[in-house]
């Protein structure tokens, strides 16, 4: 029997020898939050480009989506962070002011190119003439319906027009003798993606705006805004096709079943997938009563930290230039489900069943440009709480959420500058 | 300097002493007493976690002071703590109690009481947070539907929400007081209920002459020790309102969670050290009122 010391020294000599054997030039560090798929795809697309730059190493790092910010901001400034990290687009002003980031060196990330092959809304990412960070993929939002659902109401086609919406989500759901709801028409939660349906795309349905060109005034304290907010609220309020916290969570209720409508996000398409005896499909975001349509999208990017220089800045650049090509865009929206960042990297149409609504949602999808994200969703969350819990009435409701989100952009975007 | 074999018996004593507090003294320096002092050094900055800190003077306290959140988050603390003190204190009083002439089963029983105290916070408040749900998934609106009664928006309303999510919370602190209760029960002599039956003193007389200012104590440090735990609730609100943390409306909002919005979601250090700082004198203003209030007179 070998003694447990010489199997320790053999395991000590392997490692030290095969330190020593396949020492990497350069090794750079990888940042991202926790979620499964996206480890998945980026340990997929490291092996690749690993393969590709012999020399180049990337370790790959990830944490739970609740540690990441501060951890992330702790560990910059220390030295000890990423060379190359994954942001949500909305963090990128605070990260270049407080210099934890780097412009994307020109050679290799000419702009024009980039406003040529990317989506428009990547150019949020354009600051003083240099693009500071790029998406690998974006997100944007559509109308997921229950097709047993539907064909048991009699619903040939799923709704196109926010009046069929309505009409059909009459239809669908049911409420027994007491009052009880036990199947909505369409699922609604301020606290989901609902507040991004109602700022960035009911708004200007009804014919207004959100905010100001620059995100920084808000607009929606408006005949539109309180027209838009009027049509949300009498799902319940009016109609009775809806529970704002129907079985928790939204998509929790469609994925059980309990649901003819749901809009969500494209990430949710995985979750969908797996769920058996569930019978789906996905349309384009119902058009307003103007006929126009309107999407909110967002994305993570990634970009290199004021940390790496020299040869670990040419390495990060090259792994940067690799993981926003199309190759890395097309096995992202394979493994993770979340569309390419530019219009003609995958092999996926506009026409594509499921994906498709989203693309064709990114033509005219708006990204909102946030100063405190949860701040901002708690301004809707308890507007619609005021109207619908307290009784307030939709005016004095929008007026005081108005306000209520001034404060937090004027104090934001004052002591920024 | 002096050889240790030098030294008197007394002074390696004192040595020894001194080596062995090392480790906790180091530790409480470093990890509690620093951090702390840095705490009220933030509350007079203003720091986004990321860019550099400006001093800011008084300015987060006069914006504390002119939230309309954070009073509305202090009553709730508040109602936290007046409601869930003396609910706690009156049950595992009542239960302890009891339980304590109880032969039959009497470990067994006591055992079921403590259960829920060894039981994450987490998992029990995503439980209750299921039993509270509408129809068709929750347990006790289902309850009620089966009945005929109109359900109750338990966590969904400005006004059910604080005492929905107060109920487990008591609950699960119920099991750590009884067992306490019950070694203070345990510890008063017999013999004074010996005479008080001798004397023909009346099971009330007994409680409220005998029990009760013999259990003052046991009393004083659940008191104390319960009311530091309302004032800092945050585990179960968190996860039953993660949707809406603390709503609807900042219903259900404790200080602490306020606290830990500010820090961590909008990334307004300065201002959540503030927070800190007034929850940190509001505790030390209750422990010292209640330990007053609650002294040995002579």
């Amino acid at each position: 029997m070998v003694s447990w010391k010489t199997s320790l020294l053999a395991a000590a000599a392997a490692t030290a020898f095969g330190a020593t054997g396949v020492r990497a030039d350069v090794e750079i560090e990888y940042w991202q939050y926790f979620f499964e798929a996206r480890v998945k795809a980026m340990d997929e697309l490291i092996a690749r480009f690993e393969a590709a730059n012999p020399g180049i190493t990337v370790k790959h790092t990830h944490f739970p989506y609740a540690d990441y910010r501060t951890k992330v901001a702790a560990a910059i400034p220390a030295g000890e962070g990423p060379d190359v990290v994954q942001l949500f687009y909305g963090w990128l002003n605070d990260y270049v002011n407080a210099d934890l980031i780097q412009p994307l060196p020109a050679d290799r990330f000419a702009p024009d190119r980039i406003e040529a092959d990317f989506y428009p809304m990547v150019q949020a990412m354009k600051i003083d003439g240099a693009y500071w960070a790029l998406p690998t993929a974006v997100r944007s939002l559509a109308l997921f319906y229950n097709k047993r659902l539907l064909e048991a109401a009699g619903i040939a086609a799923p709704a196109a027009t926010l009046d069929e919406l309505v009409e059909h989500a009459g239809r669908i759901s049911v409420v027994d003798g007491a009052g009880n709801v036990s199947t909505v028409g369409l699922t609604t939660g301020m606290t989901a993606q609902d507040h991004h349906w109602l700022r960035e795309v009911l708004i200007r349905q009804f014919g207004g705006a959100p905010y100001t060109e620059d995100y920084r005034t808000v607009t929606y304290d408006s005949d539109a805004g309180r027209a838009a907010v009027s049509w949300y609220v009498a799902l319940e309020q009016e109609h009775g096709v809806t529970r704002a916290g129907f079985m928790d969570e939204p998509q929790a209720a469609f994925r059980a079943g309990r649901a003819g409508y749901h809009i969500d996000g494209s990430f949710r398409i995985g979750a969908l997938q797996g769920e058996r005896g569930l019978d789906w499909g996905v349309t384009e975001l119902p058009a307003g009563p103007d006929g126009s349509r309107g999407n909110y999208a967002s994305y993570w990017v990634n970009s290199i930290t004021s940390k790496a220089e020299g040869e670990r800045l040419e390495a990060a650049a090259k792994f940067m230039e690799y993981i926003t090509s199309d190759e890395a865009m097309q096995l992202w929206l394979e493994v993770v489900g979340e569309l390419p960042a530019k219009p003609a990297a995958a092999a996926t149409s506009a026409e594509h069943p499921v994906y498709g609504p989203f693309i064709r949602g990114l033509a005219y999808g708006h990204a909102t440009v946030f100063a405190d994200e949860s701040a901002q969703r708690q301004v809707f969350v308890d507007m619609v709480n005021r109207i619908l819990l307290e009784g307030a009435s939709v005016t004095d409701s929008l007026a005081a959420a108005a306000a209520a989100e001034q404060a937090v952009l004027d104090r934001y975007f004052g002591s920024a500058n | 300097m002096t050889r240790y074999s030098a030294l008197t018996v007394r002074q390696k004593q004192v040595v020894w002493a001194w080596g062995f507090l090392a480790v906790p003294v180091v530790f409480y320096v470093v990890i509690r007493f620093y951090p702390t002092a840095q705490a009220f050094v933030l509350a007079f900055m203003e720091w986004n976690l990321l860019g550099t800190r400006r001093w800011a003077g008084l300015d987060n306290f006069a914006r504390l002071w002119a939230d309309p959140v954070f009073w509305q988050v202090f009553r709730n603390t508040f109602v936290y703590l007046l409601l869930g003190t003396p609910a706690s204190l009156v049950l595992a009083f009542a239960v302890a109690f009891h339980l304590d002439r109880v032969r039959f089963m009497h470990g067994a029983i006591r055992a079921l009481y403590f259960l829920p105290f060894m039981t994450s916070a987490v998992a029990m408040a995503w439980v209750w947070r299921w039993f509270y749900q509408p129809v068709p998934i929750g347990l006790f609106n289902n309850a009620l539907a089966t009945l005929g009664i109109p359900q109750i928006r338990f966590l969904n309303s400005t006004t059910n929400a604080l005492p929905a999510i107060l109920a487990p919370a008591i609950w699960a602190g119920l099991g750590f007081q009884i067992i306490i209760f019950m070694a203070g029960l345990r510890a008063i002599p017999r013999s004074y209920y010996e005479a008080a039956r001798i004397d023909g003193l009346s099971g009330w007389a007994t409680l409220t002459r005998i029990t009760i200012p013999l259990l003052k104590p046991t009393i004083v440090f659940l008191v104390v020790f319960s009311s530091i735990g309302f004032l800092r609730i945050f585990d179960q609100v968190f996860n039953m309102t993660t949707n809406d943390p603390g709503g609807p409306l900042n219903a259900s909002k404790p200080m602490v969670l306020m606290i830990y919005q500010t820090a961590f979601s909008s990334f307004d250090m300065g201002y959540a050290a503030a927070q800190t700082v007034v929850l940190f004198l509001v505790l030390l203003a209750v422990s010292l009122a209640q330990l007053w209030l609650m002294r040995d007179r002579p």
